[in-house]
């Protein structure tokens, strides 16, 4: 019986993963074709792979620093985001301060905005407003970081405001009675213990970073340029480089790759957007 | 118990990023959506119209259609993508050989760029190039063209989000599965409840905040998708797959429509927050503070 059901889930789960991959694998397939190949009949079976595309795109200097680009902005981006929103989710739940619920939802609707319109003002904002003399924060990558602080953010506090309320209020309390300071019980005693929810955190916000693209494309010139908008270099007049298109994709797949298996156990255990745990 | 004073310190850096980045640029949105400005024009003057802009959307047949078609992606493919979570999430409650590579390689859609995704499945779907109306078509003699059937591009943009997305919601139900305490459903299997009644008065009322927040945070999100869509379809064909995020693209952007534009958005974002303010306070708040 157990026997039976063991392999019963195993093909179940090949059958889910073959649908899950198929996308990802097909992206590789066409990352190793050469353009005129890309318009003849489809094949399922990947046969004699062309490197060329991929030769290309590591042969180009400016994809690798919009590569660093794109490591410091997200990485840059997600501390942030985790540790300004853990400060904020324990003053939310700690303290009594009047409004703060309504301040708690406000943050939200930061994220809600249709992007499009806002790209305008981000961009008169950051090269007028956000300047001093020659320097603005336009093409900047801490200028991209606080960008993006916008959608992260908010859904930094949105996962970590159920896991800071499932501490014990009383394990703070009595720290401070035995006559701890604020910052020895947030980094001693509540940081640890939100260790799983901070880490399902820094990931998804890293990745989210990682793949903006819209506003990296509008806000953003030559000096803080991400991966993402490598992409859309390979849409010219005379047509689209999907190859290259693809296997610049593929490169920006490794690192999120990397980063995601890094805390795989963990992101079951923090994963509660705006629920209670029971 | 504590000074308030200290709570104010630790929320300051939020509420400044979120204000110069977040509120500023609103209310400037709000001020354009009072002008008929055309920012890229040869004279690009902003000119004062008053409320005109907000009289000519309620008449804005393109606009109330993409609300329509919005609403419309919203229910399928947050619906399927909670059943399928569901059943992906309980069946990763048994344990079996292999189990964390299939966890690992169900999670992996999630990691893939929007812009990445829509570039794959324009890829994969397009006539004559594409590999699924290719096999369709050899083996079972239906043809499938996003670029002139409605349906087909509608279908395969709740397919192509279905993909993306289903893991995140899995992964919330797993965690909202996993905290579950057992006693309830052993008692219920002693009083002879079946597996029918167990979900539906058990396990449903229980996971019920986890599935609130997933509805949430994809109703959010899917209402400011551009990317992937505008990759794959570009809104078309018609206005088949043209979602409110798209219109606004289009009105921003082709059109230079940028007071126009502004509005939209502002209606939208009205919208959106209404709609997830109800959901918040009469699903998610009250167990909240009940903690």
């Amino acid at each position: 019986m157990k026997k039976k059901s063991a392999i019963v889930g195993i093909v179940f789960w090949t059958l889910v993963s073959f649908l899950t991959l198929f996308p990802i694998y097909w992206l590789f397939v066409i990352s190793v074709k050469p353009a005129v190949q890309l318009f003849s009949t489809p094949d399922i079976i990947l046969s004699d792979p062309y490197w060329g595309n991929y030769a290309k795109v590591w042969g180009d200097r400016l994809l690798r620093s919009y590569m660093l680009n794109s490591v410091i902005i997200s990485t840059g981006n997600a501390l942030l985001c985790t540790i300004l929103g853990f400060l904020a989710c324990y003053a939310l739940s700690r303290f009594n301060m009047s409004g703060k619920e309504s301040i708690f939802f406000w943050t939200i609707t930061n994220r809600m905005a249709p992007p499009a319109v806002f790209l305008l003002p981000m961009f008169l904002l950051m090269t007028t407003v956000y300047a001093v003399g020659e320097w603005s924060l336009l093409d900047t990558r801490i200028g991209m970081i606080l960008v993006y602080c916008t959608f992260n953010l908010p859904f930094a506090i949105w996962t970590l405001r159920p896991t800071v309320d499932g501490i014990p209020k009383e394990l703070d309390e009595a720290a401070y009675v035995d006559g701890a300071s604020s910052w020895k019980v947030i980094t001693e005693i509540i940081f640890p213990l939100c260790r799983p929810g901070l880490a399902v955190t820094l990931i998804l916000t890293w990745v989210f970073a990682w793949n903006e693209y819209l506003l990296a494309a509008t806000l953003t010139n030559f000096n803080a340029r991400t991966l993402t908008t490598g992409l859309s270099e390979y849409v010219t007049t005379t047509g689209t480089e999907w190859g290259i298109m693809a296997a610049i994709s593929v490169f920006t797949l490794i690192p999120a790759l990397i980063v995601f298996g890094l805390v795989q156990k963990h992101i079951v255990a923090g994963l509660t957007f705006g629920a209670v745990k029971g | 118990m504590q000074s308030k004073r200290l709570g104010w310190i630790f929320l300051a850096p939020t509420l400044v990023i979120l204000f110069f980045f977040g509120v500023l640029p609103f209310i400037y949105v709000v001020y354009v959506s009072f002008h008929q400005w055309n920012p890229f024009a040869v004279n690009p003057e902003m000119v004062f119209n008053g409320a005109d802009n907000f009289r000519q959307i309620v008449f804005d047949q393109a606009f109330l259609n993409s609300l329509g078609v919005t609403v419309l992606f919203v229910v399928f493919a947050v619906l399927s993508e909670l059943i399928l979570g569901y059943f992906l999430a309980q069946a990763f409650m048994r344990d079996f050989p292999g189990k964390a590579i299939f966890r690992t390689i169900h999670t992996l859609p999630l990691i893939v760029a929007p812009i990445i995704v829509g570039s794959v499945w324009k890829l994969m779907t397009t006539p004559s190039i594409g590999i699924i109306p290719h096999y369709l078509d050899e083996w079972f003699g239906i043809t499938m063209n996003i670029g002139t059937s409605a349906t087909a591009a509608f279908a395969t943009i709740v397919i192509m989000d279905v993909w993306h997305w289903t893991p995140l919601v899995t992964l919330t139900l797993i965690a909202a599965l996993v905290s579950l305490p057992p006693d309830p459903f052993e008692q219920a299997q002693i009083d002879g409840a079946g597996k029918r009644q167990i979900f539906w008065h058990i396990t449903l009322p229980m996971i019920a905040p986890a599935v609130v927040a997933t509805v949430f945070i994809r109703l959010m999100d899917a209402l400011r998708t551009v990317d992937e869509v505008w990759m794959l379809t570009g809104g078309g064909p018609g206005s088949a797959t043209r979602f409110v995020g798209v219109h606004i693209f289009k009105e921003v952007f082709p059109k230079t429509n940028y007071g126009y534009g502004s509005t939209i958005s502002v209606i939208v974002l009205y919208l959106t927050i209404v709609v997830c303010w109800l959901l918040y306070v009469t699903m998610l708040a009250p167990r909240n503070k009940k903690d």
